[in-house]
């Protein structure tokens, strides 16, 4: 099933599997760029969210059409989960960040249903790429990016709010209270929490999105090792796809409702 | 595994998809479903209302139903009222006509009796004379015996 019939080894497939297609800008391990990342999610976006556009740009009050309840159901149910926790006027930019968060992650994770075999030989003789990884959120930058975009949200609604010495007072006097003897502990837990809250909300999703992948390189590993070996490997692979389902949705969710969640904490006073 | 540029890229991507979204997205669709609801809100305000004009208008229809009924059982009570009037005085009026024809039927009858008995005077006095003209054997001069008979004739 692999491109490279003639050099198939079990760490050699798996390999070419979650190897990007990365493109060097410049000198330096960081400077290049994960081309197969960059394109999918960009091109996901725009077609998600033209879509989205499109059913949004003839919407109307009186009665809707199915694209445009699917829609308004859609955004009623972030709205609704944005309303639950934030407890501000959502409308300018924290529900559309939500709906950002959540539709673009989860077109990104869907990417993983696509047959990963079958996808690279695509890529390979339609697209003349070698190496090629379709699921974004598998990348580590994605979600990374990601994070640490909510996290500068964060920090800036979190001085917006209270005033850059509002800030700076909180992250000495809470949560253990103002006297200076607990300033050093303040510090503390606050910067561990300034740091845990990107790591966990960008690993999540990556670690989640990560393993899925390597169940299909497994499953399809053991695909190859004869007709028993394929028919459980399809079987299983069904099985994992639909349980997929779940985890893609399950983690768009967890992701958009933790950015809610540290967006709403930035904005609550201690 | 490696943190690259990609990283720069992707936060871009994504500042540009929220932007796109709070600017284009959210808020025609927001528009679109608040007027919705402000529709609905009024549509649910009609119904009420109309509802409650229905209500005043059984109460008055329920109103004018019981005036009418009442008027109309007035009606019926004065044209009863009018009626039995207007028998009482046929009434007293068939007594005084039948009074006066009977009154008229009694003269009469005295009239006939009257005139019956003259009748019958004149009829016992040629009786009585023609009797005693049979028992004397003659003829009586009427001319003769006419204040004889005429006091036979008073005697009747």
């Amino acid at each position: 099933m692999s491109t490279e019939e003639h050099a198939l080894t079990a760490s050699s497939y798996i390999e070419h599997h979650l190897s990007f297609n990365v493109k060097q800008v410049a000198d330096g391990a960081f400077w290049s760029v994960n081309f197969d990342t960059l394109i999918v999610s960009v091109l996901l976006g725009i077609v998600s969210f033209g879509l989205l556009w499109l059913v949004v740009r003839s919407a109307t009050a009186g009665v809707p059409n199915k694209r445009q309840a699917f829609v308004e159901l859609l955004v009623g149910f972030i709205d609704d989960q944005v309303k639950g926790i934030f407890h501000g006027d959502r409308k300018p930019f924290v529900a559309p960040l939500a709906l950002t968060v959540f539709v673009w992650v989860l077109v990104m994770n869907a990417m993983d249903f696509l047959p990963i075999d079958i996808m690279a030989w695509v890529y390979h003789h339609v697209f003349g790429q070698e190496k090629f990884r379709a699921v974004p959120t598998s990348d580590i930058n994605t979600t990374f990016a990601l994070a640490l975009s909510v996290w500068f949200l964060m920090i800036f609604f979190s001085i917006k709010v209270k005033g850059f010495g509002g800030w700076i007072h909180e992250f000495f006097c809470a949560p253990f209270g103002s006297n200076p003897l607990v300033w050093p502990a303040n510090f503390l837990f606050n910067l561990i929490e300034y740091v845990s809250k990107p790591l966990s909300h960008s690993l999540r999703l990556f670690g989640n999105m990560y393993a899925g992948e390597i169940i299909f390189l497994l499953l399809g590993m053991w695909a190859a090792t004869g007709l028993a070996g394929t028919i459980f490997g399809a079987l299983l692979g069904a099985g994992w796809a639909i349980f997929h389902i779940l985890i893609v949705v399950l983690q768009a969710f967890i992701f958009m409702m933790l950015t809610i969640v540290y967006i709403a904490m930035a904005h609550e006073s201690h | 595994m490696n943190i690259t540029l990609t990283i720069v890229a992707q936060a871009l991507t994504f500042a540009i998809l929220i932007w796109f979204t709070a600017k284009f997205v959210w808020p025609p669709l927001l528009a679109a479903i608040e007027a919705r609801q402000k529709l609905i809100a009024d549509g649910l305000a009609d119904a009420e209302r109309a509802k409650h004009d229905l209500e005043m208008a059984a109460k008055r229809s329920a109103d004018l139903l019981r005036e009418a009924k009442e008027k109309a059982g007035e009606i019926v009570a004065s044209g009863e009222k009018r009626a039995s009037e207007i028998i009482e005085q046929a009434k007293s009026q068939a007594k005084v006509e039948g009074e006066r024809i009977i009154a008229g039927a009694r003269a009469e009858v005295d009239q006939e009796v009257f005139r019956a008995k003259e009748q019958l005077r004149n009829q016992v006095s040629a009786i009585a004379l023609a009797g005693a003209g049979k028992i004397l054997g003659r003829e009586i001069d009427a001319k003769a015996h006419n204040d004889l008979l005429d006091k036979l004739a008073a005697e009747l």
